[in-house]
């Protein structure tokens, strides 16, 4: 480590003003607090001093993000060896072949967004900032896993230029820069993002796995399922055609994009993401507390019509993307509501309109991005209400004094 | 004939005062009718010349017009223009005035129209004035063209209708950009081409 701290002094007068390489001057910064705290906190004003930086939140994201990045491998091996008809397969070559399929992916998202920075770091001559560093593992894990490499990449860069560095860069984007990211991809290529070929790998990753695709295969989510559903009663197949259950989608057996699969990792990181105070229990609670609300109306009135409505809370919760949503996208330090009275409307407006959506409009078997993507526009709304609203409140109590 | 001012009438809205870049006026057409090249270049070419005319008649009877219902009468001369050609189109090119729909007859309410008359014909001669609704009328036309064009590339894959595309592309996993013909990707397009003019035009920019 001291080696490490000798060589980053030895070389940073080169990247200083003046230096032959004053130009890459932010990339040197970055690497520096990558690897060591900084050592300048802020000198004015009242402020708790803490070693503790953006990066070092958004490390802990990342360590929050790793239950369902883990277990989405392992799921893209199970679902395609189930599709494949060779369900014996051993664990560990699931998880490997999910590796293999979704490393490329993480890679893409990596590259290419954190070369737009890079590049935009450079020539408005500012720090490289370390927002990407979670919307990059973020991509990934919502991007369903058959989706083209150079699809992703575009998106990835439209997202990283229009949704975030127009507005300023990390931390004065509106909405969600990976919600974003899918949402170019939902609205550009809408074949490849949803349907029986998205979400299960069926060709082999590098030479490992591939087979022939089992007769019984059906490769909808059970989100797709349910909203193709003629009829009064719902039945929902797992790839290999035999019924789920709710708890087989808690525990995440089931088709979807990799990370949102698994209630319980998603539980595990928001454990994580709450001991840590780096989320907001406020919004992750009222996203699930208005889902839940949302879910048992339209249950208390199904409807062969709406076949989502069919579905009870619990299942609405556990199925497709809303748990994950609810917890690594409404909680979004940056594009959600920051009073506290606001989280708890924000919150609860995501998880009424993400249910919304899935149930009674059939075009979208999903609506959790929408719904958070929606919400995020109105979030400063929110705010200014909360905050105006108390002004008044306090100002009256003065008054009538 | 092209004095100094008249030929400012004709060339500034081309780039440093064009209508749709600088003005930002004109931006519910250029969303509704850029999917395409084809409509696009007929939408200009009507602009253009309703508002010419629009720009010519009005000048002529400038001083005659009561300045209490100048827009009433403004409207009156527009909206006859508007019918013309309407109706010229259906007789003429059937389809592509199906494609336009109900934005042929909108050109009333195109703001360009309204902000020149104002502007510019109610104090300026007939022929400053020609040259002023001609400039506009161009100035609006690239913007649309250009925005159609990368629309109508990147979206459908082809140009006047015509494959560019090669069918080789598609067999190698392209794929056409659904997100390009939905409407926001005008607007993100005409925000492009603005960056793009305000970084060449410095004094163009805001501070």
């Amino acid at each position: 480590m001291k080696a490490l701290r000798n060589y980053m002094n030895k070389i940073k007068p080169h990247f200083q003003e003046g230096g032959k390489l004053s130009k890459l001057g932010s990339v040197y910064d970055g690497m520096e607090t990558f690897l060591f705290t900084p050592n300048t906190t802020s000198s004015s004003g009242v402020h708790i001093h803490d070693g503790s930086d953006m990066k070092r939140t958004m490390t802990t994201v990342i360590i929050a993000l790793l239950p369902c990045l883990l277990f989405g491998m392992y799921n893209i091996g199970l679902q395609h060896f189930l599709a494949i008809g060779q369900p014996d397969e051993s664990a560990m070559s699931m998880f490997v072949f999910g590796l293999l399929a979704l490393l490329p992916v993480i890679v893409v998202s990596y590259v290419v967004g954190l070369g737009i920075e890079f590049i935009s770091a450079q020539i408005h001559h500012t720090e490289i900032q370390e927002g990407f560093l979670v919307t990059g593992l973020l991509i990934p894990l919502i991007v369903p896993i058959n989706t083209p490499l150079w699809m992703t990449a575009v998106a990835t860069a439209f997202a990283v230029i229009f949704a975030k560095e127009v507005f300023g860069g990390t931390g004065m984007n509106i909405f969600n820069v990976a919600l974003i990211t899918r949402a170019v991809l939902f609205f550009s290529y809408p074949s490849k993002m949803s349907g029986d070929e998205a979400f299960v790998k069926l060709d082999s990753a590098f030479g490992y796995g591939g087979g022939t695709v089992a007769d019984t295969f059906t490769g909808a989510t059970p989100l797709g399922q349910v909203a193709t559903t003629v009829g009064d009663s719902l039945s929902l197949t797992g790839v290999d055609g035999n019924a789920i259950t709710t708890f087989d989608a808690f525990m995440g057996t089931i088709a979807g994009s990799p990370g949102e699969t698994s209630m319980v990792c998603i539980l595990i990181g928001a454990l994580i993401l709450l001991i840590t105070g780096v989320a907001s229990w406020r919004v992750m609670l009222s996203v699930f507390v208005g889902g839940f609300a949302m879910a048992t109306l339209a249950n208390a009135l199904p409807s062969a019509t709406y076949p989502a409505s069919m579905l009870d809370p619990v299942a609405q919760l556990c199925f497709g993307g809303f748990a994950f949503a609810a917890v690594f996208m409404a909680t979004d330090p940056v594009t959600g509501a920051r009073t506290n009275t606001g989280q708890y409307i924000y919150g609860f407006l995501i998880g009424v309109i993400a249910m919304l959506i899935r149930t009674y409009n059939s075009g979208y078997p999903e609506g959790a991005m929408l719904a958070v993507l929606l919400m995020n526009a109105f979030a400063p709304l929110i705010d200014h209400c909360v905050v105006s609203s108390n002004i008044k409140r306090r100002a009256r109590r003065a008054l009538n004094k | 004939m092209l004095s100094k001012k008249n030929k400012e009438a004709l060339f500034n809205p081309l780039s440093k005062d064009n209508p749709v870049l600088v003005q930002i006026l004109g931006i519910c057409s250029t969303l509704a009718v850029t999917a395409n090249l084809e409509p696009a270049i007929v939408m200009g070419i009507s602009v253009t010349v309703v508002l010419a005319f629009s720009n010519v008649i009005i000048s002529l009877i400038r001083n005659s017009i009561p300045s209490t219902i100048r827009i009433i009468v403004q409207l009156v001369v527009v909206a006859a223009l508007v019918i013309i050609v309407q109706q010229f189109l259906v007789a003429f090119s059937y389809d592509v005035s199906k494609q336009l729909s109900v934005f042929i007859g909108l050109i009333i309410t195109n703001c360009i129209l309204m902000g020149r008359l104002e502007a510019f014909a109610l104090n300026n001669t007939p022929w400053s004035s020609f040259l002023d609704g001609i400039g506009n009328g161009l100035g609006y036309s690239i913007i649309l063209v250009i925005v159609a064009f990368f629309r109508e590339l990147l979206g459908s894959g082809t140009i006047f209708g015509f494959q560019v595309i090669p069918q080789w592309c598609y067999d190698h996993g392209y794929e056409n950009n659904g997100l390009m013909i939905l409407p926001p990707m005008a607007l993100i397009t005409v925000a492009c081409i603005i960056w793009y003019h305000r970084a060449h035009n410095t004094d163009l920019q805001e501070k």
